[in-house]
């Protein structure tokens, strides 16, 4: 009996993860061997999905121009979400203001992705509110056509909806920085980027390892904020599986997902070893 | 010009409350000064001005003659260390102590083999890679103290530095701090709350209340002539009493102790004003001496520190009538409250 209790303590986890996690996953690396026509999936053992994955210079494209959108997202979510932490942590003394600015950061996730996207149309389109406020100051004369439908909407959207996935971990680590240490640095006389360099960097690289984990992994799957963004003109590599798919060419789809999981699963790999975030768990 | 370190008038306000108020002090260069007092008194207030974390509300800081009042703290010659150590986490012992010459530029060669000789006279060689989550107490705070003390500073500052350490550490850690101000023969500013920590370490004493300086003196005269009643209590073993000629502060090693029966020599008429009557209500062993509390019938309540020899002789228990005595001479006039 109690050398099969710890089996059974763990077995109801360990079925869900088999079932929901295992079992489709298995599946997919299945279904991405398998053949298939216009009407049908045909079980089969054949390397042509990955062929066409590596063979094709559009798909390449594809997935450079979504390593591209993760890269520049996470620069710029990582350059905001520090700079919103610090003023968090650091400039704002009374814990109710900071408490108080902090739900505000959070209040956007109160909508849903889709609509917080879909509000920016109005706002940037050709003839939306932006545009025709520079119009109306004289600051342009013709509408500016690269705000919507375009490779900065879909950066816009990116870092509108993933910095708080940056600010939240950077802001707890940051927050449990001593302030003596800075006193500390200030009076081994640390200037103002010797202190953020030296020590609350350093103290923050948890923190902000977690951060990029999530706004990585986030990006590279996207294909909503691609699809409605760019209006068709960008593609993401989820965009591309969704079409695939809309196809009914879920071997290729099953394929290219295979791929990209190996690619985000690298990534993170890379960013563990860079940052020990164990600290933070 | 000797490093002096000299208050002029320093104030702190926080909003309408005043924590340092108008506090002159001239600190003689190379002495161990103590700043004493309960919490709230204003002594790490004045520590952190002294060391620039804290702005001056009015007054001037001058240090070895020169007026550092508005310098940045590494410019002004002084290096602190914190109660409870700042260390940097994510850097070994030696890269801490390092951190100094490392803000102002050292190359890493050359400040990690002076963070190394640091290292040495404190006597942590061996400690160099670990992290301060992996050093004791006690090692922790020898870190700090080599962090503090590889600046070079003319003005060691010390926030509380032995409060954090088990009774025998601390004992350990105060002999080691006296040798160090010895041998580099710069001036200390050591905070604490604790009179046995001040008596066994300073030069000068600083007993301060509420803002202000109540006493300061070399820690002997202070023992021996405190200057009001809240001194003789700070520092103990006195006792303040309310006497026929006025307040006196007597010390309790220097009281005598009579049972009621024992007969007049405490007690006589000829004594008056050396002696007080009451009931014992506390007798308390310590080995080489023992503490009797007695309550007088006025509800004064005084004790006495007897070698224990000389309690056994004669000895009381709670309850007892007894009488507590002393000559003239040991009874130190205070000014009235």
């Amino acid at each position: 009996m109690s050398r099969w209790m710890p089996w059974l303590q763990a077995a109801p986890l360990a079925l869900v993860l088999a079932v929901f996690l295992v079992v489709p996953m298995a599946m997919l690396v299945v279904v991405s061997f398998y053949d298939y026509d216009s009407f049908s999936l045909i079980p089969d053992f054949v390397l042509t999905n990955y062929r066409e994955v590596f063979s094709s210079w559009v798909t390449w494209q594809t997935y450079l121009k979504t390593l591209w959108f993760a890269g520049l997202t996470w620069a710029i979510t990582l350059l905001l979400g520090f700079w919103l932490a610090y003023f968090l942590a650091f400039v704002v003394r009374d814990p109710t203001w900071r408490m108080l600015l902090f739900v505000l950061t959070t209040v956007p996730f109160w909508t849903s992705n889709l609509i917080r996207m879909i509000a920016w149309i109005p706002f940037l389109g050709r003839n939306g509110i932006l545009n025709n406020t520079l119009i109306g100051l004289g600051a342009i004369d013709r509408p500016l056509e690269f705000l919507l439908f375009s490779d900065f909407a879909v950066i816009l959207a990116f870092v509108h909806l993933y910095t708080l996935f940056m600010v939240v971990p950077v802001f707890n680590t940051m927050m449990r920085i001593d302030h003596r240490l800075l006193e500390a640095a200030r009076d081994a006389g640390a200037g103002f980027w010797q202190t953020l360099w030296c020590v609350i960097l350093p103290l923050c690289k948890p923190g902000i390892g977690i951060g990029s984990i999530f706004v990585v992994v986030l990006v590279m799957g996207d294909f909503a904020t691609v699809r409605l963004m760019s209006g068709g003109q960008s593609a993401s590599v989820g965009l591309m599986i969704s079409n695939q798919i809309g196809l009914m060419q879920y071997p290729a789809a099953a394929a290219n997902a295979v791929v990209l999981l190996a690619m985000v699963l690298l990534l993170v790999a890379a960013m563990l070893r860079a940052i020990d975030i164990r600290k933070e768990l | 010009m000797r490093p002096d370190v000299e208050l002029i008038g320093v104030t702190k306000r926080y909003g309408a409350t005043v924590a340092v108020d108008g506090l002159s002090l001239l600190i003689p260069g190379g002495s161990y000064c103590c700043l004493l007092g309960p919490s709230g008194c204003g002594k790490t207030s004045t520590l952190r001005m002294i060391a620039g974390h804290e702005s001056i509300s009015a007054g001037d800081i001058l240090l070895a003659g020169r007026n550092v009042t508005d310098l940045k703290p590494a410019e002004r010659g002084t290096a602190m260390m914190f109660q409870s150590y700042a260390l940097f986490p994510h850097l070994s012992a030696l890269e801490n102590i390092a951190f100094g010459p490392r803000m102002r530029g050292v190359g890493k060669a050359e400040r990690l083999a002076r963070a190394r000789e640091f290292l040495r006279l404190v006597q942590l060689e061996t400690m160099a890679d670990r992290l301060p989550a992996q050093l004791s107490g006690g090692q922790q705070q020898r870190v700090a103290l080599a962090r503090a003390l590889i600046t070079r500073p003319k003005v060691l500052l010390l926030d509380e530095p032995l409060s954090a350490l088990d009774p025998f550490l601390r004992g350990q850690m105060r002999e080691e701090l006296k040798r160090l101000q010895r041998e580099l023969g710069i001036t200390f500013i050591h905070v604490t709350h604790g009179q046995e920590e001040a008596m066994a370490l300073s030069d000068l004493a600083v007993v301060m209340d509420h803002g202000r300086i109540a006493q300061a003196a070399p820690p002997r005269e202070i023992f021996e002539r405190p200057a009001s009643a809240f001194v003789a209590r700070f520092i103990g073993g006195h006792n303040v009493l309310e006497l026929p000629q006025g307040r006196f502060a007597i010390r309790t090693d220097r009281t005598r102790l009579a049972p009621a029966a024992a007969g007049p020599d405490l007690a006589g008429p000829d004594r008056a004003g050396l002696n007080l009557a009451g009931q014992v209500t506390a007798v308390e062993y310590q080995g080489s001496a023992v503490r009797v509390v007695l309550r007088a019938a006025d509800g004064q309540t005084a004790e006495a520190l007897l070698p224990d020899a000389s309690f056994h002789a004669a000895p009381v228990a709670p309850g007892e009538a007894a009488t507590l005595g002393w000559s003239a001479q040991d009874a130190h006039a205070l000014p009235p409250a």
